[in-house]
């Protein structure tokens, strides 16, 4: 289980270009489909308690995922494994960006990469959307409730520019008078 | 106390005090690495702030964690690295590990419950307002766009997501390649990099 998890989570930090929304659909595919961990609503609920907190969202979902398996130590284990690959990078990159930075195969590489993160995120939205039961073919109050609920944060937060914590918040209150 | 660790100390500190900032994005990062890092403790000139964000955002993983990895390592070497990721990574770290426990304590709660419905919602307003930041700065042209869709089209079908990765800077090069025997050059740069999406 351990092995398992700093493995998981080495390679999500390898892997994460664009950073942490765009590994959610990576940790879905490994944790429910691979190791079996937990249902997805749970996972839903892990992505939301990472959300909700400050710090780069992939190691968020890493601290909760390592908690949950294994306590303390699959925390700190996750949140290393997460970090390890970029830190590494990051003292390798002091001297190798420079040279490699205007490499024209680098940088088409990344327009690439920049592409499809878009799409990697994007489906991380609709995935987390139907695992949060926001997308059904019958349609009780409740879930015309969350769908303008996520239409109303979608507009604070492009147009308001509302802080994520502030909308959080206000959810969470606009939540316990509804459904509480 | 000896000058290196006062110094790995004072990295510590202002990486610790800098890690509540990271929350939902690094706007409010930014200036804060200038107001503390550049102007109090003159660590990095004003001009290298460009070049540390252009560093944290190429290696893989989050923009924080990394420019504090950069910054830690520029002004004293691999320790002090160590001692800035270990600032800006702990209070996150142990906030989570309270809200994990928080959330395992009262999620049967009916309050609480009833919050986490509406809060679900707000998240995946979240993730999709991350999509559309990044898509404002990556979508530079018609095949970017009709990259970003196929690879959403693609993780539906359940491929897995290394896969869409790999593909996605293979048919970079390629197609930048491609244009370029045609004698068309690609515009590659994106307009303004979005840094906080990364965080």
């Amino acid at each position: 289980m351990l092995i398992h998890l700093f493995a998981m989570f080495f390679l999500v930090g390898l892997v994460s270009f664009g950073g942490g929304y765009a590994m959610i659909p990576l940790i879905q595919e490994e944790i429910l489909n691979r190791y079996r961990w937990m249902e997805a609503g749970q996972f839903a609920d892990i992505v939301a308690v990472a959300g909700m907190s400050p710090g780069p969202i992939a190691t968020n979902i890493a601290v909760a995922v390592g908690y949950r398996q294994a306590g303390w130590l699959g925390a700190a284990l996750a949140a290393l494994a997460v970090v390890l690959p970029s830190f590494a990078l990051i003292l390798a990159a002091g001297k190798l960006f420079f040279r490699y930075r205007d490499n024209p195969r680098v940088a088409a590489a990344f327009y690439g990469l920049r592409a499809v993160v878009v799409g990697l995120v994007a489906y991380a939205a609709v995935s987390f959307a139907r695992h949060a039961g926001m997308v059904t073919a019958a349609p009780d109050w409740r879930t015309w409730c969350q769908l303008a609920i996520f239409v109303g944060s979608l507009f604070a937060l492009i147009y308001l520019h509302k802080h994520p914590f502030v909308v959080i918040l206000l959810s969470g209150l606009v939540g316990i008078a509804l459904y509480g | 106390m000896t000058d290196k660790r006062k110094l790995h100390l004072s990295l510590f500190l202002v990486f610790l005090k800098m890690s509540p900032l990271t929350f939902g994005g690094g706007y409010a990062l930014i200036p804060a690495i200038e107001r503390e890092v550049v102007e109090k403790k003159s660590w990095l000139r004003r001009e290298e702030v460009a070049d540390l964000f252009a560093v944290s955002g190429t290696v893989p993983g989050a923009v924080a964690a990394n420019s504090a990895a950069f910054i830690g390592y520029r002004i004293a070497g691999v320790s002090g690295a160590i001692a800035a990721l270990l600032g800006i990574c702990l209070p996150t770290f142990v906030l989570m590990i309270v809200l994990s426990v928080f959330y395992v304590q009262f999620k049967d709660n009916p309050k609480i419950e009833a919050a986490f419905t509406a809060i679900r919602a707000t998240v995946a307003a979240l993730i999709a307002f991350a999509a559309i930041k990044v898509a404002r700065s990556s979508i530079v042209d018609f095949a970017s766009g009709a990259l970003a869709t196929g690879a959403a089209l693609l993780l539906f079908t359940g491929i897995h997501p290394l896969w869409v990765i790999a593909l996605g800077a293979a048919a970079g090069m390629l197609w930048v390649h491609f244009r370029a025997l045609r004698g068309k050059e690609t515009k590659i740069k994106d307009k303004e990099p979005v840094y906080d999406y990364m965080i």
